[in-house]
């Protein structure tokens, strides 16, 4: 057999990266939003872009995911993500933004708001 | 837009109106039902994470009936529940064992609060997970998961007394297999946030 049924990604984590362990910007949290922008990425060898990049590129395609999405979806370590997403934010391909504005992270409404809605979930 | 497959069985990517997305840690020792409880509320197949962990952890060998001791790495499974307002709250059921600190830290980092899960068949497979949620400054709700063969003699005060909680600390039962059951479990935990006004601790 050839599939990869017992879940194992093709590339081991460490090279999942291209060899870089450390991310060039602020941590990313684990529920930082990644969103692909889209733009056509350049081709050839020199855009030097690991495949594991790439893949993360394509799993944006059909919309936003949090870091650790990313990470369950393509079987490698959130840490091996974040570095990832930071290099593809560096060449402009993704954006991030944080789990929740700054603004509202103090929300005192925000805590309220969760328990009305986790309420309006019970079934009858 | 119009782009994103609507089938929610695999609908992993966020919805374009999600806005705050917050997270509640579901601690507590291996087979205590942190999945159970996150499987049951979840509006995602819940998903997981392989997790490296750290060295300089192989003293504390305390999984029992865990397989696969020498594993240096622990998944981490979490769910999604989406809310009214733009607002996805996300659930991580996270080990407490000491050897997990840095994980543990790491999964933490701007959770709103923590609700443990207590076997109360086994009541001190608890304390390291509670230790570390004190240490944390995570706030937090215990909730007894209700196995059918768990003691039902012991009263809430005596449970509460074996682990030391405080008299404010939230204290419910649930079955994590039932949806209601969780949502209540984690409303136990919300009031109490809401009661203790806004954290400063983050």
């Amino acid at each position: 057999m050839t599939g990869r049924r017992a879940g194992r990604p093709l590339v081991p984590a460490y090279l999942s990266t291209g060899g870089v362990t450390r991310s060039s910007r602020p941590q990313l949290e684990r529920l930082s939003v990644l969103t692909g922008s889209r733009l056509p990425v350049p081709a050839g060898p020199s855009a030097g872009l690991p495949a594991a990049a790439l893949s993360l590129l394509d799993a944006l395609d059909g919309g936003s995911l949090t870091v650790v999405e990313a990470a369950a979806l393509l079987r490698l370590p959130v840490s091996a993500v974040r570095v990832l997403a930071a290099d593809l934010i560096d060449r402009d391909l993704a954006s991030a933004r944080a789990p929740i504005p700054p603004a509202r992270r103090f929300d005192p409404d925000l805590l309220k708001r969760v328990a009305d809605g986790l309420r309006a979930l019970k079934h009858h | 837009m119009a782009s994103a497959p609507s089938s929610t069985t695999d609908g992993i990517h966020l919805p374009d109106t999600a806005r705050d997305l917050v997270k509640i840690l579901v601690a507590g020792p291996f087979g205590v039902g942190k999945t159970t409880l996150i499987d049951s509320v979840s509006e995602i197949r819940p998903l997981h994470t392989e997790e490296l962990l750290s060295e300089a952890s192989a003293q504390v060998d305390d999984l029992d009936g865990v397989r696969e001791k020498s594993t240096t790495t622990v998944a981490i499974d979490f769910g999604r529940i989406s809310l009214p307002g733009g607002i996805v709250l996300y659930l991580f059921g996270t080990p407490g064992q000491e050897r997990f600190r840095s994980l543990w830290e790491d999964i933490a980092y701007g959770a709103l609060g923590a609700l443990v899960l207590v076997d109360s068949r086994r009541i001190d497979a608890s304390f390291d997970v509670l230790g570390l949620v004190e240490e944390t400054g995570l706030p937090y709700a215990v909730a007894f998961n209700a196995f059918p063969d768990a003691p039902d003699h012991h009263t809430d005060a005596q449970l509460r007394a074996a682990l030391d909680l405080e008299p404010g600390t939230p204290m419910v039962t649930c079955d994590a297999r039932d949806a209601n059951a969780s949502i209540d479990a984690l409303l136990a935990l919300v009031h109490h946030l809401i009661d203790r006004h806004p954290p400063e601790h983050r």
